[in-house]
């Protein structure tokens, strides 16, 4: 059978054409399902697209644990008691859990004061931390110019600052290199090793981490004198495969035995688990995702069901021509790929302006929100991945095989002199 | 050509059977041009779709071509009518969306003969036909006489073995009639062997021998040479009236 077939398309034409207003309304079912399944499923994504946007690069298997205050008395230690992690913590935590992948203490609340960022004439106010090279692992950042804190300025105390690029904005002149740099931060100066950028959106999180100082962590505890206190808690990562959350619970035991802790004093921890907030986020969009398909292909099934009836119609109105085909030497065969191809052609068509227009309202809207500057935490960059149209466009011609076949079927079914006689 | 045995066909609608015919025994040789007769209801078109693979016997044998029809699929069914048999309906069942030139072809479409190549052919039995200058004209800008010279174009081009033509003057005037029923006559010269179903007897009396059916039986089967002597008695009983 060949595809190019000038008969054939010329007879699919003429049928749908003799019948413009009847053609249009079918097509239209088709076209509506398809349109709606494409917006739903854009706008899914741009809720999800928000939501995961919020969350960056950071490693989805990972833990916060602080410190706060106790809250049943244990071992004589009365509750409402504060405590905190040291460095001593950090290093048993690292001997011992062997599922950690990377363990990133933090030390804050030094030079916290107004205006703790200094040169020259420009003073600033920003966010400043103790950290390890590990929180770099957990939290990527996108580096402008050179790095992150390292092992050796760990180890060599060495005095240098990693800057997020609204420091760098508030405190260099355009165009001026940082590297090498100095900033007197709470009256101490430190050089510029790194200058990073947040891949957060601005207005999800990104502005946040653009006014970071990162500092060594050995360092601060030395030159703020803050001894061996792990003030800013831990974030860790889990190894692959094995759940954060279970790590979590390791660690906390190692604390508590550490810092006579009652087994079930939960309270005396403040732990922020991403991992389970993360697959609470999963089931919620797979969620979303699931009624979108649901509701989708039932819009579409039922244009589909339309094109079906129409064909019924179409097969009965041309009995007589296919009787004729067949007294001429048609097979059935040939009957039925005549009308499903009819049906598949509508089908396609239909949804594929469908399709069409769907994504093209969705790029419309994205544009739109970008230029007015609406691109929000809870609707980002709506649109429909290539997969999923092309699953929609795969599931049409099913379908559209689907609604010819059955009305095909019946035109084969009674016998041709039957079919010749009907007017 | 067409050996037809003990053949029985019985119609149901609802609760009531209708035996059309009843024992049919037919036989008809290559390049005979056959008449069959009959009042309505006698079964002779019934026996005319039969024979044209267009409805199933339920009883007996029908050899065509030689060959046993019995339990034929659709498939198989459709395509000797597109190589063996040719059609002429008195309603003539032309397309009605498609031109002369592309009705005359069609039997060469589902042979899978290309565009160019039928339609040339399909000019050619046009020319034949006397139509070349309406090739392009749908059914409905042509006369009865026309469309069934056209009918006739189309159940040639496949140079089937076998013309079947059911009432094909029913629905022209006499003149007409007799013109189609010269060409039909010039294409059974060709070697075609011709079924003609008919009640006017002016057209079966053009025919080498006539089939009567009643009540679903052959009644009387007139050979050529019987079918003159007929023919004269008839004449003479006009006559002495």
């Amino acid at each position: 059978m060949k595809i190019i077939d000038i008969d054939k398309w010329q007879e699919i034409f003429l049928t749908l054409k003799k019948n413009k207003l009847r053609t249009f309304f079918t097509a239209f079912g088709v076209f509506w399902g398809i349109f709606m399944l494409v917006v739903m499923l854009g706008s899914g994504k741009g809720l999800k697209d928000a939501a995961y946007g919020g969350l960056g690069k950071l490693a989805t298997n990972s833990v916060f644990i602080n410190p706060a205050r106790t809250s049943i008395s244990y071992k004589g230690f009365p509750k409402g008691r504060v405590y905190s992690f040291n460095n001593e913590d950090t290093k048993v935590l690292l001997e011992r859990v062997k599922e950690i992948k990377y363990l990133a203490p933090r030390t804050v609340g030094f030079g916290s004061a107004i205006n703790n960022v200094v040169r020259g004439e420009k003073v600033g106010n920003f966010q400043v931390m103790g950290d390890y090279p590990a929180t770099n692992m957990i939290n990527p950042m996108q580096f402008v110019k050179g790095r992150f804190i390292n092992e050796t300025d760990i180890t060599e105390n060495r005095k240098v600052a990693s800057i997020g690029y609204r420091v760098y904005e508030e405190m260099f002149e355009k165009d001026e290199d940082p590297i090498g740099q100095y900033l007197r931060i709470n009256g101490v100066y430190f050089k510029i090793v790194g200058l990073f950028k947040s891949y957060r959106a601005n207005n999800n999180g990104g502005e946040y981490d653009n006014q970071v100082i990162y500092l060594p962590l050995t360092t601060t505890q030395r030159t703020f004198n803050l001894g061996d206190v792990v003030s800013g808690g831990y974030a860790i990562t889990s190894q692959d495969g094995v759940s954060a959350t279970l790590v979590g619970e390791k660690v906390k035991a190692i604390l508590r035995e550490r810092h006579n802790i009652h087994p079930d004093d939960e309270r005396a921890f403040d732990m922020e688990n991403l991992e389970q907030e993360f697959n609470e986020f999963e089931m919620l969009f797979n969620g979303i995702d699931g009624l979108i398909w649901i509701v989708g292909i039932g819009t579409l099934f039922a244009g589909v069901i339309g094109v079906s009836n129409i064909m019924v119609i179409v097969v009965k109105e041309r009995t007589k021509e296919f009787g004729i085909k067949r007294a001429v030497g048609a097979t059935p065969l040939k009957i039925i790929i005549q009308v499903v191809q009819e049906s598949v052609f509508l089908t396609t068509i239909a949804g594929y302006i469908g399709l069409s227009l769907g994504v093209g309202l969705l790029e419309l809207i994205s544009y739109a929100m970008s230029q007015s500057g609406a691109d929000t935490e809870m609707f980002s960059n709506p649109s429909v991945d290539f997969n999923k149209a092309i699953t929609a466009l795969v599931l049409l011609i099913i379908s559209g095989i689907f609604a010819g076949l059955i009305p095909a079927r019946r035109a084969v079914k009674i016998k041709p002199i039957e079919a010749l006689h009907d007017e | 050509m067409i050996r037809l045995e003990n053949i029985h066909k019985t119609y149901a609608t609802g609760n009531n059977k209708l035996h059309v015919l009843k024992g049919i025994e037919v036989n008809i040789n290559e390049g005979e041009m056959v008449s069959v007769m009959g009042s309505s209801g006698s079964g002779k078109s019934t026996l005319l779709n039969i024979v044209g693979l267009l409805d199933t016997h339920d009883e007996g044998d029908y050899f065509l071509d030689g060959m046993l029809i019995k339990n034929m699929n659709e498939t198989k069914a459709a395509q000797y009518r597109n190589k063996l048999l040719g059609f002429v309906f008195q309603s003539f069942n032309l397309i009605p969306f498609k031109n002369a030139m592309e009705n005359v072809a069609l039997p060469l479409y589902y042979q899978n003969v290309g565009r160019k190549k039928r339609n040339r052919i399909a000019m050619e039995y046009l020319e034949r036909m006397g139509l070349l200058d309406w090739a392009d004209h749908l059914p409905s800008e042509l006369s009865g006489g026309q469309k069934q010279r056209l009918a006739i174009a189309r159940a040639l081009i496949s140079k089937p073995k076998v013309i079947l033509a059911d009432e094909p003057t029913g629905a022209l005037d006499s003149q007409t009639s007799m013109e189609v029923m010269d060409i039909l006559k010039e294409v059974n010269k060709d070697g075609i062997t011709m079924l003609i179903v008919t009640h006017e007897r002016d057209i079966a009396n053009r025919t080498d021998r006539i089939i009567w059916l009643k009540d679903g039986i052959v009644e009387k089967d007139i050979f050529n040479g019987e079918l003159k002597a007929y023919k004269e008695r008839k004449l003479i009983s006009v006559e002495t009236k």
